[in-house]
């Protein structure tokens, strides 16, 4: 069992996808626990329709939906969280690299439809097509942006690069709508159609009337997501640059005296975060299907919400928190308006999102998973 | 020709000058001390060598390279590895692990390999992490190879520190206080270790010590600071009736009295 537990196939592939798999269910079904409860204890209050039948009738949709989103937040969570790590700053510019990175990658798709060709190109092909290129875009853009607005602030007070990263990411912005009006004489982006992504797979379900019916492109997002997260996994925790980044964010003078070139580690970290975020640009642009250039400030802020509900700073944390949000954003999105019979909608949703980070900041400060915060100092 | 040699290195803070013109030098294979009160200078000095601070004024040969304008990751490079006077593990990830940070040096992977997972890649990490329990062995640790660093004892963790300097392959260790917080006991085994380490690898070992059974009974050579000046140097014998060290450490009052008592 020891060997077992040592073995790479074990570390590197059952045991995150395990865990990721835990923390999907584990999330779900409390959730969904909660709302059943709460059906029973509303039920006496609205009288006119059988709620628990009703909430149960949807659950099954919903936490496919609070998935998808949520697995599009742990991974631009984790850019987030890996920067935070090593430098201890929040990368206020991450949700522009994450714009960025589903810009490009609608383009890519824009592009292939203008030369006429989409339609005759594996679908499969083009969202890989267009997840590698908005990977390279993101990823050095990111690199750049440390390069430029944070590494002549290394030695400043903390609120210094927080401010330069504010900054970057308005210039960011309005760079890309700058390059977007000059080019394409509109911001808004939108994914064309192509492909059977919005199609559903029907998976009957024992003991249910209805099929469940999943879309194609949840099932696409969840897969790479979960690819790249296991990718992820591997590099920190098998790889040599992987123990370097670890070892620059615990302790990064005696990190450089071990041989390792921090600035050097740090710019990977950079390249590493805003990989996963432009990724998660293509993924969010799929689920989305129309991208502005101030389309990531609200994804952006969530997924910054889930690495701190996570513990910032700890990579598992992110993938918990991102998951947690994702879910309970669905959960509050569908049950809203059943609940209270119409009087609040969907549009109430981000009130759970942000109630969570305050509840979070008063009660638990280091997060779900985080350590305590005086380790880091 | 000695292995390192610092000529006049000057290291100030603001006005305070905390290594003042130190010329010192170390030959392959020695075991050697620096020793002095508190405040003396001998962790500048040291923090100095690695690159940490860079010294206003001087000179510092390492192998007939200077180290001068070099950065900490690139002195390590050439083959200088230190612990610390307070322990500095990487405590959130394993023993084994900490080790191999130390070999980071040593390990050449490139992004093809990591994505592929490339044999010479698998056959790396595997023999990184072999060489890794090794060190652990080495330096007396056994089974504790998964256990979080800062899981252990106080003792176990010097020890991993020890391990993850000499998984750099060193030329030169350079050991802050290595014996703070130890037993009588567990001193004798450290200074065993550092024996062990000098004679079966060949590494030079520059140390800063307060406790002096472990300084005179290990030490072939001793240089005393005081105030970031060298005061002296000489083998533990003539450091040892030397009167400058004795003012040094015990005030000129006690010095005289020990004067008059002999």
């Amino acid at each position: 069992m020891k060997q077992f537990a040592a073995s790479p196939v074990y570390k590197f592939f059952l045991f995150p996808i395990g865990q990721i798999i835990m923390f999907a269910l584990g999330s779900s079904v409390g959730l969904s626990l909660i709302t059943v409860l709460l059906a029973y204890v509303f039920k006496f209050n609205v009288t006119n329709f059988d709620l628990v039948e009703r909430s149960l009738l949807i659950l099954p949709q919903v936490v496919i939906n609070g998935l998808t989103i949520g697995f599009v937040y742990s991974t631009i969570a984790l850019g987030y969280t890996m920067v935070y790590g090593v430098l201890e700053f929040i990368n206020f510019a991450h949700s522009e690299i994450f714009m960025v990175g589903g810009i490009v990658g609608v383009q890519l798709i824009a592009y292939f439809e203008h030369l006429g060709i989409l339609a005759t190109l594996n679908q499969y092909l083009v969202i890989a097509l267009a997840i590698i290129l908005a990977i390279i875009i993101s990823g050095s853009l990111a690199v750049t942006v440390e390069r430029v607005a944070y590494k002549p602030l290394r030695g400043a007070p903390k609120l210094v690069p927080l401010i330069s990263a504010i900054g970057m990411s308005f210039f960011l912005q309005d760079a890309v709508r700058l390059i977007l009006s000059l080019t394409t004489g509109e911001f808004n982006v939108i994914l064309p159609q192509f492909g059977t992504f919005d199609e559903f797979l029907l998976v009957a379900l024992p003991g249910m009337a209805d099929p469940l019916r999943i879309q194609i492109k949840s099932v696409i997002i969840v897969g790479i997501a979960v690819l790249m997260l296991v990718v992820l996994n591997f590099l920190v925790n098998g790889t040599k640059v992987g123990k370097a980044i670890r070892a620059v964010a615990q302790d990064r003078p005696s990190a450089s005296l071990m041989g390792i070139n921090v600035s050097q580690i740090i710019s990977i970290t950079f390249l590493v975060g805003g990989a996963l975020g432009g990724a998660a640009g293509v993924l969010f642009a799929l689920k989305a299907t129309k991208l502005d250039p101030f389309v990531g400030f609200f994804p952006g802020l969530k997924a910054f919400t889930s690495a701190v509900l996570g513990g910032i700073g700890n990579l598992t944390g992110a993938l918990l928190g991102g998951l947690v949000l994702g879910l309970l954003e669905s959960f509050a999105a569908s049950y809203l308006s059943i609940f209270t019979n119409g009087a609040f909608g969907a549009e109430y949703k981000d009130i759970f999102a942000f109630a969570i980070l305050i509840v979070v900041l008063i009660f638990r400060p280091s997060g779900l998973l985080g350590e305590t915060v005086g380790q880091k100092a | 020709m000695s292995l390192l040699q610092t000529t006049n290195v000057v290291k100030r803070f603001g006005g305070l000058i905390a290594v003042n013109k130190m010329t010192f030098s170390l030959d392959e294979g020695r075991i050697v001390s620096i020793i002095g009160p508190n405040g003396a200078g001998k962790t500048t000095f040291f923090n100095s060598l690695t690159g940490i601070y860079k010294p206003e004024e001087g000179q510092i040969q390492f192998k007939n390279h200077s180290l001068i304008g070099l950065r900490p990751d690139q002195v390590a490079a050439t083959g200088i590895a230190r612990t610390f006077q307070n322990i500095r593990l990487f405590g959130s990830m394993t023993v084994i692990e900490n080790i191999m940070v130390g070999m980071h040096i040593r390990l050449k992977q490139n992004p093809i390999d990591i994505l592929f997972r490339t044999r010479h890649f698998n056959a790396e990490e595997l023999e990184a992490e072999q060489r890794a329990s090794e060190w652990m062995e080495y330096v007396g640790l056994k089974n504790v190879g998964n256990e979080l660093a800062r899981n252990l004892p106080y003792g176990g963790q010097r020890r991993i520190e020890i391990a993850r300097a000499l998984a750099a392959n060193p030329t030169l260790l350079l050991l802050d206080e290595p014996t703070a917080g130890m037993n009588p006991n567990e001193s004798e085994d450290a200074i065993k270790l550092f024996r062990r380490i000098r004679d079966d690898k060949g590494i030079t070992i520059l140390m800063i010590e307060h406790d002096m059974r472990v300084v005179m009974g290990i030490s072939e050579y001793i240089s005393v600071m005081d105030y970031g000046e060298k005061i002296a140097e000489g083998t533990p014998q003539e450091i040892r009736s030397n009167q400058r060290v004795i003012e040094a450490y015990l005030g000129r009052g006690a010095a005289v009295a020990h004067e008059q008592k002999h």
